[in-house]
């Protein structure tokens, strides 16, 4: 939680992150500003997700529909935070040289996805009923 | 210490020259390229979230809330679409553009975190 905190400031004061080691090649960076945009994607993916659930399953019953909808925007929220924390943290090792940080991240998000799926299958097969 | 301060020290070198090198040739990976394309993409994304939003915000007839929340969503696309607009200008400049700065990211992810706002203040 301290080193996030730490990682926030960054976002800010890019003079602080260009001072550290040593500029790596110039297609390293582009690289790694790609795997972010395509987090950012990811997660704006799962924001329109929970605005579709919202907007296109209107006869589910209100605490489903709500449930979902607000599930899948507070994962696009984490993702897209994750996605630029991640991001500085890659940027930062490779200008010192060390390894790419290693993350759980991909697995606890396939996980997310996998039980919001499946709970909108039993939810439309349900909820359509009552 | 003594090797981190030469690799220091040499950064600034290495920087110059091979920089204006860089500038002569394309690179054969065509990287900066793809990268203004994945940025294309993400604007695309922004825009179907964007629409979204603005279904779901004048979705039970125009009310003040809605056309407040609407007028928001839309500065928080066109916020993505400077920043994005700015970014591309940037990697078409030059054949070894610079790094993305942490502020650009930033705001570009601070447009993404303030739809989802907007979206759970309408669902709820």
């Amino acid at each position: 939680m301290i080193e996030f905190a730490r990682n926030v400031r960054l976002w800010f004061e890019p003079q602080e992150i260009r001072g550290e080691g040593r500029t790596p090649d110039y297609r390293f960076s582009l690289a790694n500003e790609r795997t972010f945009l395509a987090w950012l994607r990811t997660a704006l993916a799962l924001i329109g997700g929970g605005f579709a659930v919202d907007q296109f399953l209107p006869d589910l019953r209100w605490a489903w529909r709500v449930g979902l909808a607000l599930a899948l925007l507070g994962a696009g929220v984490l993702c897209s935070l994750r996605a630029v924390n991640h991001w500085m943290r890659c940027e930062r090792a490779m200008r010192r040289g060390e390894d790419l940080p290693v993350s759980r991240f991909p697995a606890v998000l396939s996980l997310v996805v996998a039980v919001v799926a499946l709970a909108m299958v039993v939810v439309v097969l349900v909820g359509w009923e009552g | 210490m003594n090797a981190s301060q030469e690799a220091g020290a040499e950064g600034p070198d290495t920087n110059g020259p091979d920089a204006e090198r860089e500038d002569q040739e394309r690179d054969p990976g065509l990287q900066p390229e793809r990268t203004r394309l994945a940025w294309r993409r993400t604007t695309l994304a922004s825009t179907v979230a964007a629409v979204l939003a603005v279904k779901t915000a004048l979705h039970g007839g125009v009310s003040a809330t809605g056309v407040v929340v609407c007028a928001l969503c839309c500065a928080l696309w066109l916020g993505f679409l400077f920043t994005a607009h700015r970014r591309i200008q940037a990697l078409a400049a030059t054949a070894a553009p610079r790094p993305l700065a942490p502020r650009h990211a930033t705001a570009a992810v601070l447009c993404t975190v303030a739809v989802a706002v907007c979206g759970a203040a309408l669902v709820l």
